[in-house]
């Protein structure tokens, strides 16, 4: 009973006819804490999401989310995990306070106390002008605070979030995270998937998924530091010029264009990094000035996505 | 475990989209009053002024005389008059006429040989109802006013009609009506009920919270139930109040039956709703299964009349033991406990159908 994590699981697969969705995923998420789920659209994030809270059966390995087996009988951990689905899954043609309601009635939440709770989610969640509007007539932002108020009613102890952001504006983005993080704080555990960078940066711990396969995990400042690659920033007059250079030298693993610079990649085996590039650069006539910098979670990402092909080639 | 406050919730949360959703609701009170209309005004096999065209080419006293009987009847409309009965073929095949009356040159001679026919009916037989009608005046007595001679046959057989003595179409139509409209919006309600919410991505989430299969089955088909009552009372009421309908037998008993009848209909239509995967497929299936329930179930034509396989596949279908029991109630004054095997077999196709439903749903999304 009780164990350190909330998800614990090994060797996760799902196939989907010749189609490897999730393949052998372990994964272990600490209680209290929001673990986020980084990766591109079609790398498994949702299936996993899906697995862990029984929607779907797993093609092989099992997982423990608290202290339950998966699979198993799932008709148990429903009542203790709150699932927030991508696509608007409220109804739509019920006002705000109608759903609440109904989701109240769905937990059997307390008679008695369901009333003072739905008023909390409705103050909390900013919804209180909107209690008798149709949830369908809701702007982005509103039906997603909605969706997060009717996943949190019956106060689960782990909260899975399937990329809850999609479809929002950045500043609803900033709240929708700084509850997340009041959430974490008063305990709940919170599985959140992603594919936006600063989203991911928020996380105390993440995975990065990529086509079904976990490519790397740990807290973003960890993998910022264990990247394996020196990371070059160049300020080029002609960026363009300057990156077909780049790509040209054999050490380089990836060069990104981020508007006039150029992030450069090169495996840490290969010693002095800035200058084989400055070097390349001059022979080429550019002007350019190569300096050393630090790994965003970005550069983390582009690096570990890009083993596998390396690897492969 | 069953929760009996979170069927309640799921009954709650159907009624108030179903109050919000316009179309539906106005499918609930309109389709039967319009159905009730057309069908009642629209069906007639009671059939009157065929359009007719007569080809005279004895011209007698006589076949005058024979002409005015036949256009007294009422049976038909005598349109024209043409020369010969090649005319008549012509304006037969134009259908401009769906009856010929032929009189020979020689009809006086041939009227008192008993023999040969005086003259022909020419039918358009691509309607078999005319072709029944025409048979009628077949035996229509033709009194002579020379009263030379009597050929009136003695009459063998005489047909009384019971429980319906002035054979108006509706007190027929009316009773079959109901399980057709029923059938109709009660199967397709249903059908469309858990689709909607897995196109809407409601499903979803309602299967990640704890509401079991059976909770969500039983608090989505209890509105419909009142639904269909409500829909009977209003089929009752027009088919009184339009067409003089009777409920010889006990209203009660026609309620009883009503809901054996609704619920084989909903379950039915949730089992089709775990099966398609759009609305659209949904409606597909729904219409599947309405048109042999029109045609096979004894609405349309005389069930004894139909060949062997189309009456198994017409057993089968729950409205062809609902009709049964509305023209028992309603016509014949049958009380329940003479037709208990009707109800009994729409009872078990529910039961079947509503397990079939909850087995293949399954709170999972592969």
């Amino acid at each position: 009973m009780n164990r350190e994590f909330a998800i614990e699981a090994r060797g996760l697969t799902k196939r989907f006819g010749d189609l490897v969705a999730v393949n052998e995923l372990d994964l272990d998420v600490p209680r209290g804490q929001i673990y986020g789920f980084l990766g591109p659209n079609g790398s498994g994030k949702s299936t996993t999401i899906r697995m862990l809270c029984g929607l779907l059966m797993p093609s092989g390995g099992s997982a423990v989310v608290l202290d339950t087996e998966i699979p198993g009988d799932a008709r148990l951990l429903k009542p203790r995990i709150g699932y927030m689905t991508q696509k608007f899954s409220l109804f739509g043609d019920m006002t705000v306070l109608e759903n609440l309601q109904f989701i109240a009635e769905i937990y059997s939440y307390p008679r008695r106390e369901r009333g003072d709770r739905i008023e909390e989610l409705l103050e909390r969640y900013d919804l209180q002008e909107q209690r008798k509007q149709l949830a369908g007539t809701m702007s982005g932002g509103q039906k997603q605070r909605l969706a997060l108020a009717c996943a949190v009613l019956h106060r689960p102890e782990l909260l899975l979030l399937d990329e809850p952001t999609s479809a929002v504006d950045p500043q609803s983005r900033r709240d929708f995270w700084s509850a997340l993080f009041r959430l974490a704080e008063a305990g709940t555990t919170i599985l959140v998937s992603t594919h936006y960078m600063d989203e991911a940066e928020r996380c105390h711990r993440l995975a990065i998924l990529d086509r079904g396969v976990k490519v790397a995990d740990g807290t973003p400042t960890q993998l910022q530091a264990n990247t394996g690659m020196h990371v070059v920033e160049v300020v080029a007059e002609d960026p363009y010029h300057a990156q077909v250079v780049i790509s040209d030298i054999p050490e380089v693993a990836s060069v990104t264009q981020l508007g006039v610079r150029l992030r450069v990649l090169i495996p840490e085996e290969f010693g002095a990094p800035p200058g084989i590039v400055d070097s390349a650069l001059r022979r080429a006539g550019l002007k350019a000035k190569a300096e050393c910098s630090s790994a965003s979670l970005e550069d983390v990402f582009v690096a570990v996505t890009l083993k596998p092909r390396k690897a492969a080639a | 475990m069953t929760s009996l406050s979170r069927i309640l919730a799921i009954l709650v949360k159907e009624v108030r989209q179903l109050r919000r959703d316009r179309l539906t609701f106005g499918m609930v009170v309109g389709l039967p009053v319009m159905q009730m209309l057309l069908f009642g005004y629209a069906i007639n096999t009671d059939v009157r002024n065929l359009k007719t065209a007569v080809a005279d080419q004895s011209n007698t006293h006589l076949s005058r005389q024979f002409v005015a009987e036949l256009a007294q009847t009422q049976v038909i409309d005598i349109v024209a008059a043409m020369e010969t009965p090649q005319q008549l073929e012509t304006l037969l095949r134009d259908g401009r006429i769906s009856v010929g009356v032929h009189i020979p040159h020689d009809f006086d001679r041939r009227i008192v040989d008993r023999t040969r026919a005086a003259s022909h009916l020419l039918v358009d037989g691509s309607d078999p109802t005319i072709l029944g009608v025409a048979n009628q005046l077949r035996s229509m007595p033709f009194g002579f006013d020379t009263g030379a001679v009597s050929i009136a046959a003695p009459r063998v057989i005489e047909v009384r009609p019971y429980y319906n003595p002035e054979r108006r179409t509706p007190v027929n139509i009316v009773p079959g009506l109901m399980g057709v409209i029923l059938t109709m919006t009660m199967i397709l309600f249903t059908a469309v009920a858990i689709v909607r919410e897995r196109e809407r991505g409601n499903l979803e989430l309602l299967i990640n919270t704890p509401v079991t299969s059976a909770e969500l089955m039983i608090g989505k088909l209890v509105p419909y139930i009142l639904i269909g009552m409500l829909q009977l009372a209003l089929i009752l009421g027009v088919g009184r109040l339009l067409f003089d309908v009777p409920v010889r037998g006990s209203i009660v008993d026609l309620y009883l039956a009503a809901f054996a009848f609704i619920a084989a209909n909903l379950a039915l239509g949730l089992l089709i709703s775990t099966a398609a995967r759009t609305q659209f497929q949904a409606t597909q299936m729904t219409v599947f299964i309405l048109l042999p329930s029109i045609l096979l179930s004894g609405f349309m034509f005389p069930f004894e009349g139909m060949p062997r396989v189309a009456q198994w596949l017409g057993e089968v279908l729950p409205n062809t033991h609902f009709i049964r029991l509305t023209r028992g109630i309603m016509l014949r004054e049958a009380s329940i406990g003479e037709l208990y095997g009707e109800v009994l077999y729409l009872l078990g196709f529910a039961v079947v159908a509503m397990a079939g439903a909850a087995l293949r749903f399954t709170k999972r999304l592969d």
